[in-house]
């Protein structure tokens, strides 16, 4: 398997790229796209694929990009697309409509910030938005986590078990345009891990349906529940599609949640991304002090993987999250679902958040120091602490 | 809308054809019934409102990387045509998608209980325009013809051998073929349901709304010629339209104009009559 110096970008595209085409002798791939920064190159390498059957449509908007992606997987075609910040917020209606219809459309995004003010940096708030849909969600660190979690999305999102779209994501320019070593598995090996794509409610003319026709409220109920149903489903075939891809391919695609010195820690600090490459780095120096700290990475966000969560952090009495990302009058996503988990279970721990790096700011080991100095003295929490603020003088 | 469906029905067995519906948020979609079944006998989906080139382009998409013989049709509304879906049917049109669009003109939202579109006429009353719309019509066809489709037509329910011979046309061609069929409601309309076929037929007698066919965007034909009847009859006909605030002479004149304008182009740029279609 060859081992090539590529971007982040790269990577997710030549990964939806090969997953599409392990689909030639099934009903085909088809999927729209559209570009914007920072996610520009996937969809690129997706248009330049030497595919033998499928059909990249170039189109007016990323709601038709969404759009074209779901009249292809109706139809019975592998489909995916790509997108980033304020493209995604463009497509949500029919991101939505992809996950109601159940159909296991595989996107990429790379994280940026919302404008306005215009931004192109990192930051989760564009996926976090639509963590209310019936999505699945990952949250990758480097691009080979890129390249590996597409690919298992695929199998993921197609497992009749499943039947849901799933969301990859990774962090603008800090993976997106960063070359680092990547295994790229040649298309007969992933041909080997994902089957042909058998969509049970495709559009068929000897059954002919009507898909999204109106419903009473006690069927979309029922449609709700069944939608939970699988999501609460999701960990165990997780599970099943990770062990799958060590035999296939030969390495570790990365757990639902990753938990470093966390064993007899009473300080864990709580990150995703590639924060967590940093955090882990502060652990590693810290433990190496004797101190008692550990790192919560977490890579699936959607379903939240809650009692792993909660087995992980058994010796922890004090939790820092470090969220890239603000809900307004509120504070971190992360932290407000890790709030949630822990209610009633385990009332004694002190979870504080910190609004680390949003819009892209750089998030530091001496920042991260910060966090844990300022853990270190608290005895409760208090509202979200915001890290790097300017502090300089305005200038007029 | 019910006719155009039954019209549709008729010619695709005829060709013995069998299609795919692409349906955004309309009165269409509502008639298709209570999922997960469909009284239109064919596989049916729902669209986001804005959304129906661009899903039927991904079901074409399929289809064609399977050799499979079906058409995939758009049917929208007004509403999903001239005003939220434009830019998405748009950007199909540039692409000449092997899609079916056709659009039921009734002038009104009304799925969402009439208010205007960028279809309703001047001077009718919605529940958005309560004192009579200011603005003109969309002129639809115009901005179709603009994208150089293989085959863009205009509908009248009145005139039913026409609109079989064109769909018929529709059926035969590849790319994006785009139908616009006047199509009566006679609850945003205010009118009697037994008069729908007359008032259509009115709209195209006195020339508010005309017959032709345009096939790669420059070759021209017009169906019917109009009589000039008085275009007052259409509006007293309904009570969408308050009669005493339409400036009569000035629509006349319009109409006049506007199929001027379409003669003209007739004349210079003719479809070959020699031609089957």
């Amino acid at each position: 398997m060859p081992t090539e110096l590529v971007t982040g970008n790269h990577a997710a595209g030549y990964a939806l790229s090969v997953s599409a085409e392990a689909n030639r002798k099934a009903r085909g791939a088809a999927c729209g796209i559209y570009p914007i920064t920072p996610q520009t190159e996937i969809v690129e390498f997706v248009a330049k694929f030497p595919f033998t059957k499928s059909r990249v449509v170039p189109v007016e908007s990323e709601h038709s990009a969404m759009g074209v992606s779901i009249g292809a997987s109706l139809a019975g075609a592998r489909s995916f697309t790509a997108s980033s910040s304020n493209g995604l917020a463009y497509m949500v209606e029919n991101i939505m409509v992809a996950g109601f219809y159940r159909l296991p459309i595989v996107m990429v995004a790379v994280n940026r910030t919302l404008g306005p003010p215009w931004n192109i940096w990192v930051d989760q708030g564009d996926t976090l938005m639509l963590r209310d849909f019936p999505w699945l969600q990952f949250y990758c660190e480097t691009n080979q986590e890129v390249l590996d979690t597409t690919l298992l999305a695929f199998r993921l999102a197609e497992d009749h078990r499943v039947l849901l779209p799933t969301l990859v994501a990774m962090d603008a320019f800090i993976v997106s345009h960063t070359q680092s070593e990547t295994n790229l598995p040649e298309q007969p090996l992933v041909d080997s891990y994902l089957p042909s794509l058998d969509l049970p409610h495709r559009m068929r003319h000897e059954h002919p349906t009507t898909m999204g026709g109106l419903t009473w409220p006690h069927e979309t109920v029922s449609h709700r529940v069944e939608i939970d149903e699988a999501m609460r489903r999701v960990p165990a075939v997780f599970e099943d599609c990770r062990e799958a891809f060590r035999r296939n391919f030969g390495r570790d695609p990365g757990a639902a949640i990753q938990a470093f010195e966390t064993d007899d820690a009473d300080t864990i600090l709580v990150a995703t991304g590639t924060i967590a490459t940093t955090a882990r780095e502060v652990v590693r120096r810290r433990r190496a002090e004797g101190e008692k700290i550990g790192l919560l990475k977490i890579k699936m966000f959607r379903p939240f993987p809650e009692s792993s969560i909660l087995d992980a952090c058994r010796s922890a009495v004090r939790i820092g999250v470090l969220d890239r990302n603000y809900a307004a009058g509120m504070g971190g996503v992360f932290w407000q679902d890790l709030r949630a988990a822990f209610q009633g279970k385990r009332d004694d721990l002190m979870i504080q958040d910190y609004l680390t790096g949003i819009g892209g700011g750089d998030v530091t080991p001496t920042m991260i120091d910060d966090v844990l100095a300022d853990l270190g003295q608290r005895s409760r929490a208090e509202a979200p602490l915001w890290m790097g603020i300017d502090t300089r003088e305005e200038v007029h | 809308m019910s006719v155009g469906l039954t019209m549709l029905g008729r010619s695709l067995a005829k060709a013995e054809q069998t299609c795919s519906l692409v349906i955004p948020a309309c009165c269409g979609i509502v008639t298709a019934g209570a999922y997960p079944t469909t009284s239109y006998g064919v596989p049916t989906v729902a669209t986001t409102f804005a959304s129906s080139p661009a899903f039927a382009t991904g079901i074409a998409s399929v289809r064609d990387l399977n050799d499979e013989r079906q058409q995939v049709i758009c049917w929208a509304g007004d509403g999903g045509t001239y005003d939220i879906g434009i830019a998405t049917l748009s950007a199909a049109a540039e692409r000449n998608e092997d899609i079916i669009y056709i659009c039921y003109d009734n002038e009104i939202y009304g799925n969402t209980g009439g208010q205007r579109s960028s279809a309703t006429p001047a001077g009718a009353r919605t529940t958005t325009t309560p004192t009579g719309k200011g603005e003109d019509k969309k002129d639809m066809m115009a901005i179709m013809v603009a994208h150089r489709i293989p085959y863009a037509a205009t509908l009248s329910i009145a005139d039913p051998e026409d609109f079989e011979r064109k769909l018929e046309t529709a059926l035969s061609l590849h790319g994006l073929r785009f139908l616009l069929l006047h199509s009566p409601c006679p609850t945003g309309w205010k009118s009697e349901q037994g008069e729908s076929i007359e008032l259509v037929r009115l709209a195209v007698a006195s020339g508010l709304f005309s017959l032709y066919e345009v096939w790669n965007g420059n070759e021209y034909r017009i169906n019917a010629e109009p009589s000039w009847t008085d275009p007052a009859e259409y509006f007293e006909r309904q009570r969408r339209f308050a009669p005493e605030e339409i400036d009569l002479e000035a629509t006349r004149a319009s109409c006049r104009l506007r199929f001027d304008r379409l003669s003209r182009l007739a004349q210079q740029f003719p479809r070959d009559s020699t031609e089957a279609n």
